[in-house]
């Protein structure tokens, strides 16, 4: 089993919405698209089910061209970020209406429909409408419909964006688990880099309609291939820092300059992009090699156990997040330290340079 | 001064509403329950002499009662036609986009703003050149001409509030276009087409001037019958009574049966 997008394209009335894109899904697979919204991630899956045809290339299914074939032939389910089911069917009808159509006899229909609603904890509710429960439920009686059917290819579409925070955490731990089960090609859309961390398997990241990098999660994670994918990858965006590099020396603007760093010292000479994460700025010289900035701090949120601090240096504004809660003021100068093994180094045209020296060693 | 003696200024109000809003409907039941010789000599707030000649008449005589079987054999067909053909149009308004869409939907209205007095002339020309003249299925058709749509108006406003998705989980989990329609569609819109039925029923019931220049004989409906009915010894104003009340009778219950839905129809905005 496997899906090959080859050059797929689409266009809305003139707009690009997605770029031509080349993606293979391979059996068993868990593949992550993440991007911000409007970055096509949702226009990307329902050109995988057939749902909206493409402007340009093929979309292969098993080495078959499936492209613009009626969607009743294709065998996929989707899960949407809205709650849809059935209104007028009972749960148990709902979970069993796609293995009707199929022709399957009564009794296999009904015992793969109380397997699954057990394995979706719905047990005791396959009498009711959708609409008397729960919205977890809901959702739940949706992912239920869409795995009943065993269909090679699964696609959830930010299936747990409008659930609360509480059943978001319950249905991410069981999703691998369903999906380990399933042996089909799930694709799950999320905004959420910390989402795509927990599922694992590969991941797709996504800006304006373009695939930037398809890989497995960490590796992706640790080493984005361009500045774009990296500031996609991180909750809160990277923080960037322009830096010109100049013989020996590393020129940040006219406000500071250092000697440069290991990753630079065999490039040629001229304007980098230097990124790091939020969570590798540190309020305290941890290491000797740590490079100090000095920072406005513009403002303060406090998360419960954690600070995130919105900082400017020179033209840039930076977010870094920082263990415990700081009592600082806003509008105070603030010094912050960066370890140098946890910058990255990108090139003018945001291509990667060098990843941080401590992604290599992971 | 003691409580018993509080005016309650509402219920005064709503008293006088309904005495003014049933005193018509109630001087016709009055007058259907005595005979000509007391509507005309006496004035009585209620039958002196109560009899129920007049229904009998009614309900005995085929040129009375085959009024209403025509007149419900017109609505009905009309109320079917236009359901049909309403059904599928408000889907592709609701769904689809294509050239002139919202100037197609905005001219479906604007054939309810000309008076029906106007297409009185071109349909009695044409249904009596092919030989539709006389028949229900004229009358049904005439009166879809300002049915449909409404109809369309009001089915796409309850399509539009059904969320596309579902549409496309459907056809996902394999339902062909119409059995996705007859069975999770039509069924998540039943209170829309209770709606848009009971104004076609509506429409197509009161109807008088198509419908009487449309038929003379077989098709005859009641509400015709009852403006011809001048016999030689001047209005049988009894029997005219008792027919009113036997019209107000279906549109009733009807209208019994669809309040609720009537409700959300005008919550929807398009009623």
């Amino acid at each position: 089993m496997s899906l090959i997008l080859e050059r797929v394209s689409k266009v809305v009335e003139g707009q690009t919405h997605i770029q031509p894109t080349d993606l293979e899904l391979s059996k068993g697979t868990m593949n992550v698209l993440l991007g911000p919204t409007l970055a096509g991630k949702t226009s990307l899956m329902r050109l995988m089910a057939g749902l909206d045809v493409p402007a340009t290339g093929r979309i292969l299914w098993n080495g078959a061209d499936v492209t613009g074939m009626r969607v009743q032939d294709r065998k996929v389910a989707m899960v949407y970020q809205q709650f849809i089911n059935y209104p007028s069917m009972t749960v148990y009808d709902n979970i069993a209406s796609p293995m009707r159509l199929m022709g399957i006899d009564a009794a296999e229909i009904d015992r793969r429909v109380r397997a699954t609603a057990d394995m979706m904890k719905l047990g005791e509710m396959l009498q009711r409408k959708p609409l008397e429960l729960s919205g977890g439920q809901q959702q739940r009686c949706a992912l239920a419909r869409a795995l009943v059917k065993n269909a090679g290819l699964v696609l959830l579409d930010e299936p747990l964006a409008n659930l609360d925070y509480k059943l978001r955490e319950e249905l991410r731990a069981e999703i691998p688990r369903i999906f380990e089960e399933s042996g089909a090609i799930f694709v799950y859309a999320t905004t959420e880099p910390e989402e795509a961390l927990l599922l694992g398997g590969n991941t797709a990241t996504l800006w304006e309609g373009r695939v930037t990098q398809f890989g497995p999660t960490p590796s992706v994670y640790r080493r984005p291939v361009d500045a774009t994918t990296a500031r996609v990858f991180s909750d809160p965006p990277m923080n960037f820092l322009t830096l010109r590099k100049k013989g020996g020396r590393m020129l940040f603007g006219d406000k500071q300059d250092m000697p440069v760093l290991d990753a630079l010292t065999n490039q040629p000479d001229g304007s980098y992009l230097a990124g790091f994460r939020p969570n590798h700025v540190e309020l305290e010289r941890k290491r000797a090699a740590a490079m100090q900035f000095d920072t406005i701090l513009n403002v303060t949120e406090i998360t419960g156990s954690e600070t995130f601090v919105h900082l400017g240096y020179g033209g840039e504004r930076w977010v870094g997040l920082v263990h415990g809660i700081r009592n600082l003021k806003p509008g105070q100068p603030l010094a912050v330290y960066l370890d140098p093994a946890h910058i990255y180094f990108f090139a003018q045209d945001g291509t990667l340079v060098s990843a941080a020296p401590y992604a290599k060693a992971a | 001064m003691g409580k018993g003696f509080r005016i309650n200024g509402s219920a005064v109000v709503m008293g006088l509403y309904l005495l003014f809003l049933l005193l018509p409907v109630y001087w016709l039941l009055n007058m259907s329950l005595k005979t000509n010789t007391e509507i005309l000599n006496t004035f009585s707030l209620w039958p002196n002499d109560l009899t129920l000649n007049n229904y009998r008449v009614i309900l005995t005589d085929a040129s009375w009662y085959m009024g209403y079987v025509n007149s419900i054999i017109y609505v009905t067909m009309n109320t079917v036609i236009s359901l049909a053909v309403a059904l599928p149009a408000a889907y592709a308004f609701s769904r689809y986009h294509f050239m002139g869409d919202k100037h197609l939907f905005f001219w479906l209205l604007t054939n309810r703003m000309a008076p029906p007095a106007v297409f009185a002339l071109p349909f009695f020309q044409l249904y009596s050149s092919v030989g539709l003249f006389d028949t229900h299925i004229a009358v049904a058709l005439a009166h879809t001409l300002f049915n449909v749509p409404l109809a369309v108006w009001i089915l796409e406003g309850f399509m539009r509030g059904v969320p596309r998705e579902i549409d496309e989980t459907a056809y996902l989990d394999g339902y062909s276009f119409t059995r996705f329609f007859t069975r999770i569609f039509m069924p998540l819109i039943s209170s829309g087409i209770g709606v848009a039925a009971f104004f076609c029923f509506m429409f197509s019931w009161v109807e008088l001037l198509l419908s009487r220049t449309l038929t003379s004989v077989d098709a005859k409906p009641i509400a015709a019958t009852m403006t011809r009915t001048q016999g030689a010894s001047g209005i049988d104003w009894g029997v005219l009574a008792a027919a009113g009340v036997l019209t107000i009778v279906p549109g009733a219950l009807v209208i019994y049966f669809v309040r609720n839905y009537i409700a959300k129809g005008f919550a929807l905005g398009r009623v």
